[in-house]
């Protein structure tokens, strides 16, 4: 079974070489997306935290669990052969979907925050010593910040943060000034969370290998959003989460170059990543499996292949087109609107719309948008230096998908007056 | 949810947010407590004037949501001029009922209703908002802290005494 079974919609128009969506046709392929919430239509404007997942995934999961489950890479019995391949080919999806160079690049993880943990036990607790410096962004998500946090504190290394201007674009002359013989890594964001910039990532990338430093790009926010390709971007890690890609929750991916992977010490010990194990010592593994110790979560890998399969179907161009005219048309509706302040207005933007509503806590907006059926997120988006950079405590924020629609817009619209009324 | 969250934010909880009571800080006070929500980043300040077992006066300010800054303003009116034990009484009652364990009205303890809680049952819809709970109970937490003559306190605190899980609610 594969996702082509029940959705066939990317279709070329005769004006437009880009594929277009069938939203209505999308959308019947998420049983949640008819949900009724206190009576109203869901409208879910939550995507940037976690999208639905698609009949095809469920129905993937459901035949993995129903047909092929056993543990992995150990037994020769029938079912953990076919649930092997099963998993190493979710693998192969995985390292077609990003362009890696080899399937061994790709590393399984629990998601995001944990493939940035593994660098950062892996290689920075390897080759970051006291006097060293990590370059982030103010930008970043805490899962960029946290492990460096506590990096820097082993180590006695120093964190430098790349600023934005008001618009929430970063500032590449201050990231240029940066860099220093102790520069050793560099880490951000490719599309930020809470202000949707998309970051001119491959010449920051570009600039930092000119200084001879690696940089990892958490790619949480654009994969989901844009043609990602790893070799174009010339990174050395990228990390992403599987949840956010219409996948299961629990599943992650870490690329690495091989060689900076091979170089690297384990992060968790156990089954699957040994070589040979006496009671004097262990040798490790190759890569991936030296870095997925115990049973990894099998059936979410195979679920995130499948929701990877779906959005291929789709085309990321069309996704990619049709979350561009959501944004375009949600900023012009939002940004005539009296008493609304969009936060973080960058010309390369995915389809996030942070505001503030004049008068009104982000959290009595987010309450009241829930009893119109809206769901938003409203918060500091786990971005409280950014949020201290921009000067407000929280802000709201719609994030699209592409099975989103302009009526999805207006309804955001009709519930930010309603809002305001309750608060005239 | 079985009640609709609208209904909380009624026209008692949208003045005291629009026109909060006894904002502002003390001078001279003889405690005070910074009260914080990591999750939401709300942020109260209360001072009082205990003097003896009186608590005479008390103020509160920080950045908020509606929810907490109504919940501050009334918790100032309905604590000032009462005995340490008698706020002490109202905190725990509010806390119980916006945490959904008793009913609005009751007391700790099975006791008589305490006249105050009335007026602060404008609150009781809480319950049903589990992710909104702490931004009603930050105030109450925070004059306790001060009462206690912490410093400070959070709504994450492990060592808080009054920590509540979400899940109660």
């Amino acid at each position: 079974m594969t996702a082509s079974d029940t959705t066939t919609v990317a279709t070329p128009t005769a004006s437009n070489t880009t594929p277009v969506l069938n939203v209505q046709r999308v959308r019947a392929d998420f049983p949640i997306l008819s949900l009724q919430v206190g009576g109203k239509p869901l409208v879910y404007l939550d995507n940037a935290a976690s999208s639905q997942m698609p009949t095809p995934v469920i129905q993937r999961l459901h035949h993995y669990q129903t047909h092929e489950h056993a543990n992995i890479h150990r037994a020769v019995h029938y079912l953990s052969e076919t649930a092997t391949a099963a998993y190493e080919a979710a693998r192969r999806t995985v390292q077609h979907f990003i362009h890696a160079r080899e399937e061994r690049e790709i590393i399984f993880t629990s998601g995001t925050t944990e493939s940035i943990n593994l660098v950062m036990h892996g290689w920075g607790r390897k080759f970051i010593a006291a006097g060293d410096e990590i370059i982030i962004s103010v930008l970043e998500h805490h899962s960029n910040i946290v492990p460096w946090h506590m990096l820097c504190a082993e180590k006695g290394a120093t964190l430098k943060v790349v600023p934005i201007n008001d618009a929430g674009e970063l500032q590449l002359d201050a990231y240029a000034a940066l860099f220093s013989e102790r520069t050793r890594l560099v880490s951000l964001g490719h599309v930020s969370n809470a202000l949707g910039s998309i970051n001119p990532v491959k010449q920051m990338v570009a600039m930092a290998h000119a200084q001879g430093v690696p940089v990892l790009l958490d790619g949480a926010q654009a994969v989901p959003h844009l043609q990602v390709d790893v070799q174009d971007l010339d990174c050395d890690f990228y990390a992403f989460s599987g949840h956010k890609l219409c996948g299961p929750t629990g599943i992650g991916v870490l690329y690495g170059r091989a060689a900076l992977l091979e170089e690297m010490q384990p992060f968790k010990g156990g089954g699957d990543m040994i070589h040979t194990v006496t009671l004097e010592k262990s040798t490790y593994a190759p890569i991936p499996n030296k870095f997925e110790a115990g049973t990894p979560p099998i059936a979410a890998a195979i679920g995130l292949a499948a929701a990877i399969d779906y959005l291929q179907g789709l085309g990321m161009d069309a996704i990619a087109a049709h979350e561009h005219a959501l944004l375009q048309y949600a900023t012009a509706q939002l940004g005539a609107m009296p008493g609304v302040r969009l936060i973080g207005t960058a010309r390369e933007k995915a389809a996030v719309l942070s505001f503030t509503l004049q008068g009104i806590h982000p959290h009595d907006v987010g309450t009241l948008l829930s009893t119109e059926g809206i769901a938003v997120r409203t918060g500091h988006h786990c971005a409280q230096p950014l949020m201290q950079r921009l000067g407000v405590p929280a802000t709201a924020r719609a994030s699209f998908a592409f099975y989103n629609t302009l009526t999805d817009v207006d309804a955001l619209v009709a519930g930010i007056r309603s809002v305001q009324k309750v608060f005239a | 949810m079985s009640a609709d969250p609208k209904a909380l934010y009624q026209e008692v909880i949208l003045d005291h947010n629009k026109k909060p009571r006894n904002y502002g800080t003390l001078e001279h006070a003889s405690h005070h407590a910074d009260g914080l929500n990591p999750l939401c980043g709300d942020h109260i300040h209360v001072t009082l004037n205990l003097e003896g077992d009186a608590l005479q006066a008390i103020a509160f300010h920080g950045e908020s949501c509606a929810i907490c800054k109504a919940s501050a303003s009334m918790m100032t009116m309905a604590v000032k001029g009462k005995s340490r034990n008698e706020a002490e009484q109202l905190i725990h009652a509010f806390v119980d009922m916006a945490t959904g364990r008793t009913s609005p009205g009751a007391t700790v303890n099975a006791g008589p209703p305490l006249p105050a809680m009335a007026r602060l049952s404008v609150f009781s819809g809480i319950r049903d908002l589990p992710m909104r709970v702490k931004c009603a109970i930050l105030p109450w937490h925070t004059l306790q802290a001060a009462l206690d003559s912490q410093a400070s306190t959070s709504t994450e605190a492990q060592n808080d005494p009054m920590h509540t899980p979400m899940g109660d609610a």
